[in-house]
C-alpha cells in the first residue's frame, strides 16, 4: 500500500514538475537560454499566493493572480538582463541567470524571512482503498489546475497569432524576422509566459507543499532534467518524464530518507547526463 | 620555460612582498591567506574554463572533498573520528603540536591525491558532455555532493565538523603565520605548475579543444586524454586549497563551507571572468580585485551582500565578459605582442 501511496503522490507531484518543465522547454526552444532562475521564479510565485493567504484571501485565487504578476516580472527580467544575453554564448546566459537566481533568493529571504511556509487551503483529504492511501485534495486540485493550464497553453500556441509567431521563431529566428515577426517582442512574451507558468506552479506548490527562499535550485534542476529526457517540443514526453521523476522522488524519499531527497535528484541528473553522453557517443562511434 | 629579465624582477618582487606581507599587515593575515586560496581556485578553474572551454561549476566538488578529507585524516590519525564529530569539537581530544603538523601534512597529501583520482575516474563520463550540459552536470555534481555529505553521520552530517584547533606553541601569532605561509606556498606551487603547463604543447592542445574540439580530434589529438589530465590538475590544487581552507576556517559545514556551490563555486568562475579568461595573470588579478572589493565593500552592504553579489555577477557577465585582461589587451595591444598594421587600422577607422 505504501508503494501505491508513493506512486500516486509522485504522479500528482510530477504533473506540477511537468508544468514548470514546459515553461523551461518553451524558452529553451525559442530563445536558446537555460534559465537557472526558473526555480526562484516558482518560489516567488508561491510567495504571492502565500501573501494572499496571509491577508485572508483563499490561496487558490493565487493561481489566477500570481501568473499575472509573474508575467510582468518575467518581462522586466527580460528587458533588464535576458535580452542582452540572448544571442551570446550559452554559458554567459547560464551565469547571468545564476546571478539572477542568487539575487532573487536573497531578496526573497529579506522580504519574506527564512522560514518554511505553507498556505493552508483547507481542502481536506481523500481516502482510497479502505483509507490505506491518503491523498490531500489540494494535491489533486493542483494536478487538475496544472493540466488545465497546460491544455490552455497548448491550444493558445496552436491557434493564436502570438503562439504561431513564437513557434515560428523557435523554428528559425532569422526566417521569422524576415517574414515580419518582431522577434524581440516574441522573446519578451515567451519569457513572460514562462514566468507566468512558474507563477501558477509556485502558487500550487505553496498550497500543496512548502516554500522556502532557498528551495529554487532543485526546481530548476528537475525541470532541466525533464526537458533533456523528453526532448524539446515533446509534450507527452514532458508529462510522462515529469510523472516519472515525481514517482522516483517519492520512492527515494521513502527508501533513502528525506535528507537524501534533494541529493538523489541531483545525482539522478548527473546519471542521466552521463547515460545520454554514452548513448550519443555510441551513435558517433562509426565516424572513427 | 624561459624567464625574461623583466619578468624575473617582477617575480622576485612578488615573492619578497609575499614573504613580507604578514609582517607588514599583521591584522590581515587571515584575509591574505584567503586571498591566496582564492587565487589558487581561480587559476585552476581557468585551466578548464578559460583554456579548455569547459565551463565547470563542479570544481567545488574537489575543494569540498579536500576539505573533508584533510580534516578527517588529521583527526582520524590520532583519535576515533566518530567520537570527535559527535562531541562537536569540544576539547575532549587535544592535538599536540607534533600530532597537528603531522596530521596536517598527511591530510594535505590525501586531500590533494584523492580528488585527483576522483577527477580521473569521473572524468571520462563527465567530460564527454559538451557546452551547457557539462555546466549543468557539474553544477548538479557539486550540489549533490553537498546534500549527500550533509547526510553522512561520521563527518558530522548536518551539524558540521570542527577541524582540530591550532595547537598551543607559545606564540599567538603563529596560527595566522602558519596558514598564511602554507597557502602562499601552495599559491607559488600552483603558479609554477600552471606557468609551466602554459608554456608547453599541452596548453596549445587545450586551446585547440576550446576552439574546435571535433577538428582537434580529427587532427589526431586524443582530446579525451588531455581533458581528463587538465581536470585532474585542477582537482589536485582545488583539493589542496580546500584542505588549507578547512583548517583556516576551523569549521566545516556541508553546504555552507565545503560544497558551497552558491558562494565559492560561483566565486571562482566570477574571479576568472573578472580578470580575463584564458590568460595567466587574469585570474590572479581578478581574484585580487574581487577579494579587495568583497572585503572592502561587504561591510557597507551589511546583510545585503548576497544581493550585491547577484547584481555583480549579472553586471560582470553582461557588460564585462572579457575581463580586465581583455580590456587591457584591447587598449594596449602592443604590450601583448600583437602587431598592428597602422595602415590597416586607419583604413578601418575611415570605413566607420
Amino acid at each position: 500500500m505504501i508503494s501505491v501511496q508513493a506512486c500516486l503522490d509522485g504522479i500528482l507531484l510530477g504533473i506540477l514538475f511537468a508544468l514548470i518543465a514546459y515553461g523551461m522547454a518553451l524558452q529553451w526552444g525559442v530563445m536558446n537560454i537555460i534559465n537557472i532562475a526558473q526555480g526562484d521564479l516558482v518560489i516567488l510565485g508561491g510567495y504571492i499566493a502565500y501573501f494572499m493567504y496571509l491577508y485572508g484571501i483563499h490561496p487558490a485565487w493565487g493561481v489566477i493572480v500570481s501568473p499575472i504578476i509573474m508575467y510582468f516580472v518575467g518581462i522586466a527580467i527580460y528587458k533588464l538582463v535576458i535580452n542582452k544575453v540572448v544571442d551570446r554564448d550559452l554559458f554567459i546566459s547560464i551565469l547571468a541567470t545564476f546571478g539572477i537566481s542568487i539575487l532573487f533568493m536573497q531578496l526573497m529571504n529579506f522580504a519574506f524571512g527564512a522560514d518554511v511556509v505553507l498556505a493552508n487551503s483547507d481542502y481536506g483529504t481523500t481516502m482510497l482503498f479502505n483509507s490505506n492511501v491518503v491523498l490531500p485534495n489540494s494535491k489533486i486540485f493542483s494536478a487538475f489546475i496544472s493540466i488545465l493550464f497546460a491544455i490552455c497553453l497548448v491550444i493558445y500556441m496552436k491557434k493564436s497569432k502570438l503562439g504561431r509567431a513564437i513557434r515560428a521563431t523557435a523554428q528559425n529566428a532569422r526566417a521569422a524576422k524576415i517574414l515580419g515577426v518582431d522577434t524581440e517582442k516574441v522573446y519578451a512574451a515567451t519569457f513572460g509566459i514562462n514566468a507566468a507558468l512558474c507563477g501558477v506552479a509556485g502558487a500550487l506548490i505553496s498550497i500543496t507543499f512548502t516554500i522556502h527562499p532557498y528551495m529554487g535550485l532543485p526546481y530548476t534542476i528537475r525541470s532541466f532534467m525533464i526537458v533533456i529526457v523528453a526532448g524539446l517540443g515533446n509534450l507527452p514526453g514532458v508529462a510522462m518524464s515529469g510523472m516519472g521523476l515525481g514517482v522516483f522522488e517519492e520512492f527515494a524519499d521513502y527508501i533513502l530518507g528525506t535528507e537524501f531527497r534533494i541529493g538523489s535528484v541531483f545525482l539522478l541528473l548527473v546519471l542521466i547526463l552521463v547515460y545520454r553522453r554514452f548513448k550519443l557517443s555510441r551513435k558517433r562511434e562509426y565516424l572513427k | 620555460m624561459s624567464i625574461s629579465k623583466n619578468n624575473l624582477i617582477l617575480y622576485i618582487g612578488i615573492l619578497i612582498f609575499g614573504i613580507a606581507a604578514p609582517f607588514l599587515f599583521p591584522a590581515f593575515k587571515v584575509q591574505l591567506s584567503i586571498l591566496c586560496v582564492l587565487i589558487v581556485l581561480a587559476t585552476t578553474w581557468n585551466i578548464q574554463g578559460g583554456e579548455m572551454g569547459y565551463n565547470s561549476f563542479g570544481n567545488i566538488l574537489f575543494y569540498g572533498l579536500g576539505m573533508y578529507l584533510c580534516a578527517s585524516v588529521q583527526v582520524g590519525m590520532f583519535f576515533p573520528l566518530a567520537e570527535w564529530t559527535e562531541s562537536g569539537g569540544e576539547k575532549t581530544f587535544v592535538h599536540t603540536p607534533g600530532q597537528f603538523f603531522q596530521g596536517m601534512a598527511v591530510g594535505l597529501v590525501v586531500a590533494a591525491v584523492v580528488p585527483t583520482i576522483v577527477a580521473g575516474l569521473i572524468g571520462y563520463s563527465i567530460l564527454g558532455l559538451r557546452g551547457h550540459y557539462f555546466a549543468i552536470c557539474t553544477l548538479g555534481l557539486g550540489v549533490a555532493a553537498g546534500e549527500i555529505s550533509g547526510g553522512i553521520e561520521i563527518i558530522g552530517a548536518g551539524q558540521g565538523f570542527t577541524t582540530p584547533p591550532f595547537p598551543d606553541v607559545g606564540n599567538l601569532e603563529s596560527r595566522g603565520e602558519f596558514f598564511y605561509f602554507l597557502s602562499f606556498f601552495v599559491l607559488i606551487l600552483t603558479f609554477i605548475a600552471v606557468r609551466g603547463i602554459y608554456s608547453t604543447r599541452f596548453k596549445l592542445i587545450l586551446n585547440a579543444i576550446r576552439d574546435n574540439e571535433d577538428k582537434a580530434e580529427a587532427m589526431g589529438i586524443e582530446t579525451m586524454k588531455y581533458k581528463i589530465v587538465g581536470w585532474m590538475i585542477s582537482a589536485f590544487f582545488c583539493g589542496l586549497a580546500g584542505g588549507i581552507m578547512g583548517g583556516l576556517v576551523g569549521y566545516i559545514d556541508s553546504t555552507d563551507v565545503a560544497f558551497d556551490g552558491r558562494e565559492m563555486g560561483v566565486f571562482m568562475v566570477l574571479m576568472a571572468i573578472l580578470g580575463g579568461k584564458g590568460t595567466l595573470w587574469g585570474p590572479i588579478i581578478g581574484a585580487t580585485v574581487f577579494h579587495i572589493f568583497k572585503e572592502g565593500f561587504w561591510t557597507f552592504f551589511l546583510g545585503w551582500q548576497y544581493v550585491a553579489l547577484g547584481v555583480l555577477i549579472v553586471v560582470i557577465v553582461i557588460y564585462f565578459p572579457e575581463g580586465i585582461m581583455g580590456w587591457l589587451r584591447e587598449k594596449y595591444p602592443q604590450r601583448f605582442g600583437e602587431v598592428i598594421d597602422e595602415k590597416d587600422r586607419k583604413a578601418q577607422v575611415e570605413l566607420k
